[in-house]
């Protein structure tokens, strides 16, 4: 399977979960565990560039695929992705456990919907928990997101009312 | 496969099974990983009504222009099931062989009269939605069959589907859907059940937990009957 470009091995044990395994064996810990059964959203990734839980997928199957995790969203050293940076400008989050995950989802949202309404928007992240910001600012880095991609670097400093 | 191996499991989607094996309130012995199987991916229109193979994802469904067309109510149930992530791997044929009885799609089939192509070594044949649902988690197949397609007559007017849930995405306490003058329940009895538009509560004997007791479960049905036939 590949992860954020790299060919990596198959998991040692065909039990394994995706999210463990990326975890544990790839030492990707950006990828968060929260629930594991698919309610709370953290460990969200991206599979051939959808969303998916990775917490209710086995390892095994996602050999052949392309699985993308929030370290696989810029490089070391390069501006950080418009999804991120607009959590960033907008203080869409504070503990930061729910964050990756929010990320990940937001980064499937826009894909579907570069511009997305105010319904699309909650739709997009109803499948996420986050318990200590609340959701008033993650909204907002959503649209920030949304501008953010469609003009790189425009409106710089400027932040959604 | 499914035939020579004891205590087997189909593994399609996984967003039902998954969580079930890691909370270990599952333990089969062998899972059977679909995902990998040619010629199971496919939604088309045939006899009147609208196919989808066992490999189709609920998030193709929802955006399937066949499906608009052939039968809006699948479109309309499919997007009330969990959230678009979950719908991203969750399979519509997955969510009828799973038979949870608060789930949406066992309800539209059995409101539409739909059936579903199952296949074993022994060959294949075809379950109607009547007969499919026995309990709750619980099907009329046999432990080697596996669900191949689904089939939903296309969906008559006016159609509706109607839930309440304690949160968005959450399965629903209870639930009606309309197909026409046919009206289906779910949530609040082992398996979808079909009801009496004038009558709908007769009969029912919903359970009771944390989230609704049994009286407010019948007061959700008449209420979300009502919603139902204004349709």
């Amino acid at each position: 399977m590949r992860v954020n470009g790299v060919e990596h091995p198959a998991a040692p044990d065909s039990r394994r979960l995706l999210s463990d395994h990326l975890r544990h064996d790839l030492g990707l810990t950006g990828t968060h565990v929260g629930c594991e059964h698919g309610v709370c959203g953290c460990c969200t990734v991206l599979l051939d560039g959808q969303p998916i839980r990775s917490c209710l997928m086995l390892a095994v199957q996602a050999e052949g695929h392309e699985i993308t995790t929030v370290e696989g969203l810029t490089r070391d050293g390069a501006p950080l992705h418009p999804v991120q940076q607009a959590f960033h400008e907008c203080h869409a989050l504070q503990c930061g456990f729910c964050t990756p995950g929010f990320v990940m989802s937001v980064v499937g949202l826009l894909a579907e919907h570069p511009s997305p309404t105010a319904a699309e928007i909650d739709e997009g992240i109803s499948g996420n928990l986050c318990r200590c910001t609340g959701y008033a600012s993650i909204r907002r880095a959503v649209r920030r997101a949304a501008e953010l991609t469609a003009s790189p670097g425009g409106r710089e400093g400027q932040r959604p009312a | 496969m499914l035939g020579s191996l004891e205590e087997a499991k189909v593994l399609a989607g996984g967003q039902s099974l998954l969580p079930l094996l890691n909370f270990r309130l599952a333990r089969p012995q062998h899972l059977v990983d679909l995902n990998r199987v040619t010629g199971l991916d496919r939604i088309y229109e045939r006899d009147g009504g609208v196919a989808v193979q066992a490999l189709v994802r609920q998030s193709e469904v929802e955006d399937s222009e066949v499906v608009a067309r052939a039968c809006p109510l699948l479109g309309a149930a499919t997007r009330l099931v969990a959230h678009r992530v979950i719908r991203n791997r969750g399979t519509v044929c997955g969510s009828l062989a799973h038979a949870d009885p608060a789930a949406e799609l066992p309800a539209v089939l059995l409101a539409l009269g739909g059936a579903v192509t199952v296949r074993s070594a022994r060959g294949e044949r075809t379950v109607q939605a009547a007969d499919l649902f026995a309990g709750v988690f619980e099907t009329s197949l046999a432990p080697d069959e596996l669900v191949v397609e689904a089939w939903f007559p296309a969906s008559p007017k006016p159609f509706a589907i109607v839930e309440e849930s304690r949160r968005h995405g959450d399965f629903a306490l209870a639930g009606a859907v309309r197909a026409g003058d046919r009206l289906a329940l779910f949530g609040v009895a082992p398996t979808p059940v079909l009801a009496d538009p004038a009558d709908p509560t007769r009969g029912l004997r919903p359970s009771g937990d944390l989230e609704a007791s049994p009286d407010f479960r019948l007061h959700l049905v008449r209420i979300l009957v009502e919603r139902a036939l204004a349709a």
